[in-house]
C-alpha cells in the first residue's frame, strides 16, 4: 500500500520533471530563433525586479544580522570573533542569499506567471494566440525565462551587500569589532569565485522559477479552481527543486570542480 | 474551401465529432446550428487546429492539414479569423492593441498606419473611440465586436464565427449579420457561422447544416432546412420543449413539479 503510493508519486515527479525538461527545451530553442523580441524581456525584468528588490534586500539584512549573532554566540567563547565577518561573507554569497531570494522570487514572481498564464488559458487567450498563428511559448514563457534569467543574479548581487551590511550592524556595534578590521576581514575571505558560484545557482533557479510557473499555468484545467490550485503548486514545486539544484549544483561545485 | 471528412473526436468517453462530414465551398457562407454541447465549438476548434482529432481528414483550400506540424498549420492560420465565443481578448492589452494584435505582431507597419486600421475595423462593427479601454471595462457584447474586428483586421480569407450574435442587442445583432453578408460578396470570405439564431441563420446563410450528436443530420439551403420535415429540425428550428430531441435524451425539462 504505502510502497505503491510511493511508487507512484516517484512516477508522478519523473513524468512532472520530464515535461519540464520539455517545455525548457522548446524555451531556448524559441529564444535562439528570430525574431528576438529583446523589450518583451526587459519589460518582464522590469516588473520582477523593484518589487521584489525590497522584500529581498529586507530578509538579506537580516540575515546578515542572524548569523553575525549566531556565530558570536559560538566564536565569543573562543575568543575568534574577529572570524565572524568572514563567515557572513562566505555563507551569505555562497549559499544563503541565492537561496533565499530564489524562493522569495518564486513565491512572489513565479505564482504570479502561474496565475497569469492560468487565466490567459482559462478564458482561451492561449488558444487565441495559437489561433493567430502565434506560439505561446514564444510570446508567453520566453520573455518571462529571460527577465528572471536577468534579474535574479541582480538582485542577488544586492541582497549579499545588504546583507553584509547587515553583519557590518552587529560586528561594529555590538561586538565592537573595528570597521576598518571588518571590511578587511571580509574582503580576504570573499573571493570572486565565492560570488560567481552564486550567481550562477541563480540562474539555474530562476529558469525553474519561470519554467516551473509558466508549466503550471500553460497546463491549468477549468476555471478559478484549477488556477488557484496552479499557483499553489507553481510556489511549492518550485521551492521543492530550487533546494534540489541547490544541493546537486553545490555537489558539483565542490567535488568536480573543486571551487 | 473546407472539406471535412469522416472526423471523429473523442474527450474521456465523451464522443463529441462521431464520423462527421461537412463541405463548405468557396465564398459560401455556412450556419452551423445545434444544442449547446453538440459540439460545434469543437469542430471550429478542429479546423484551426487547436485540438486535433482522432481520425478524419481536414482539407483547406485543397491541403489536408490534419498532419501539418506546427509551423505549417501556422502559415494557413494567417488566412483564418476566428471569433470566439467568448472574445478571447488579451486583457493584458487595451482595445486598440488587441485589434491591431495581428498587424503588430506580422507586419511592420508604422503606428499610424496601424491606427488607422484598427480604427476602421472597429468602425465596421459599430464602435468608436474605445482604442484606449481594456477589455475588462468593455460589456459581453462589446467584447464579441471587438474580437470581430480583430480578426477583420488580419483581412483573412476565411473567418470561423463562434456564436457571434449571442449576447448583443437586437440591433447589433442586425449589423452583424449583414457585415458577414458583406464581407462574403465584397471580399469573397468563407465563412463558417455558428449560431443558436435562427433569424440570423436564414440572414446569412447560403447553406445551413444542423449538427445532432456529433453528426450532420441536414445540409440545404435555408429553404429546405424550414421545409424540411425531421422531426429533430423541426422542434429546433421552431424552439419547441417537447419533441424527439428531449425524448432521446431522456429529458422532461421547463416543468415545476
Ligand atoms: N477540451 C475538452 N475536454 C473535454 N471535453 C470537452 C473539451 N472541449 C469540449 N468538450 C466537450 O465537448 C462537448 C461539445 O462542446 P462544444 O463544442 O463547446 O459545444 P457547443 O456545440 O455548444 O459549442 C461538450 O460536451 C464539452 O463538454
Ligand atoms: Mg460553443
Amino acid at each position: 500500500m504505502l510502497a505503491s503510493r510511493i511508487s507512484n508519486s516517484v512516477k508522478q515527479w519523473v513524468s512532472y520533471v520530464g515535461q519540464l525538461t520539455l517545455l525548457f527545451s522548446c524555451t531556448v530553442a524559441c529564444a535562439f530563433t528570430p525574431p528576438f523580441h529583446y523589450n518583451r524581456s526587459l519589460a518582464q525584468a522590469q516588473r520582477i525586479g523593484p518589487g521584489s528588490f525590497l522584500i529581498s534586500a529586507l530578509v538579506g539584512f537580516f540575515v546578515g544580522m542572524i548569523i553575525a549573532l549566531q556565530m558570536a554566540y559560538q566564536m565569543v567563547q573562543l575568543s575568534a570573533e574577529l572570524y565572524i565577518p568572514n563567515v557572513i561573507a562566505v555563507a551569505l554569497t555562497r549559499e544563503l542569499t541565492p537561496v533565499l531570494t530564489a524562493l522569495i522570487v518564486a513565491g512572489r514572481i513565479g505564482a504570479g506567471i502561474a496565475a497569469e498564464i492560468g487565466s490567459m488559458v482559462v478564458t482561451e487567450q492561449v488558444d487565441a494566440l495559437k489561433a493567430f498563428a502565434v506560439n505561446p511559448v514564444k510570446y508567453l514563457v520566453v520573455p518571462r525565462f529571460l527577465g528572471l534569467i536577468i534579474m535574479l543574479p541582480v538582485l542577488t548581487i544586492l541582497s549579499d551587500v545588504i546583507g553584509i551590511w547587515g553583519g557590518y550592524v552587529i560586528c561594529v556595534f555590538k561586538l565592537h569589532i573595528s570597521y576598518e578590521m571588518f571590511w578587511k576581514m571580509t574582503f580576504r575571505a570573499l573571493s570572486m569565485k565565492d560570488i560567481i558560484t552564486g550567481l550562477v545557482k541563480t540562474i539555474f533557479f530562476g529558469m525553474i522559477i519561470a519554467i516551473v510557473g509558466c508549466h503550471q499555468g500553460l497546463t491549468v484545467k477549468g476555471g478559478a479552481d484549477g488556477v488557484g490550485k496552479a499557483t499553489t503548486a507553481a510556489v511549492v514545486r518550485s521551492f521543492i527543486l530550487i533546494i534540489v539544484m541547490d544541493c546537486f549544483i553545490t555537489f558539483v561545485f565542490y567535488f568536480l570542480l573543486n571551487v | 474551401m473546407i472539406e471535412i471528412r469522416n472526423l471523429y473526436k473523442v474527450f474521456g468517453t465523451k464522443m463529441v465529432l462521431n464520423n462527421l462530414s461537412l463541405t463548405v465551398r468557396r465564398g459560401e457562407t455556412k450556419v452551423v446550428i445545434g444544442r449547446s454541447g453538440v459540439g460545434k465549438t469543437v469542430l471550429l476548434r478542429n479546423i484551426v487546429g487547436l485540438v486535433r482529432p482522432d481520425s478524419g481528414s481536414i482539407k483547406i483550400n485543397g491541403v489536408e492539414v490534419t498532419n501539418l506540424n506546427e509551423k505549417e498549420y501556422n502559415r494557413l492560420r494567417m488566412e483564418i479569423g476566428m471569433v470566439f465565443q467568448g472574445g478571447a481578448l488579451f486583457d493584458s492589452m487595451n482595445v486598440g492593441e488587441n485589434v491591431g494584435f495581428v498587424l503588430n505582431e506580422f507586419m511592420s507597419l508604422d503606428k499610424k498606419t496601424v491606427q488607422e486600421k484598427v480604427r476602421d475595423a472597429l468602425a465596421l462593427v459599430g464602435l468608436k473611440d474605445v482604442e484606449d479601454m481594456m477589455p475588462s471595462q468593455l460589456s459581453g457584447g462589446m467584447k464579441k465586436r471587438v474580437s470581430l474586428a480583430r480578426v477583420l483586421c488580419m483581412e483573412p480569407h476565411i473567418i470561423l464565427y463562434d456564436e457571434p450574435t449571442t449576447g448583443v442587442d437586437p440591433i447589433t445583432a442586425a449589423a452583424i449579420n449583414n457585415l458577414i453578408i458583406e464581407l462574403r460578396n465584397k471580399l469573397k470570405v468563407t465563412s463558417i457561422v455558428v449560431t443558436h439564431d435562427m433569424n440570423s441563420a436564414y440572414q446569412v446563410a447560403d447553406s445551413i447544416a444542423m449538427f445532432y450528436k456529433g453528426q450532420v443530420i441536414a445540409d440545404g439551403t435555408p429553404d429546405e432546412i424550414k421545409n424540411s420535415q425531421h422531426p429533430v429540425i423541426q422542434q429546433f428550428i421552431h424552439g419547441e420543449a417537447h419533441g424527439p430531441v428531449t425524448e432521446d435524451e431522456n429529458l422532461v425539462f421547463g416543468h415545476v413539479k
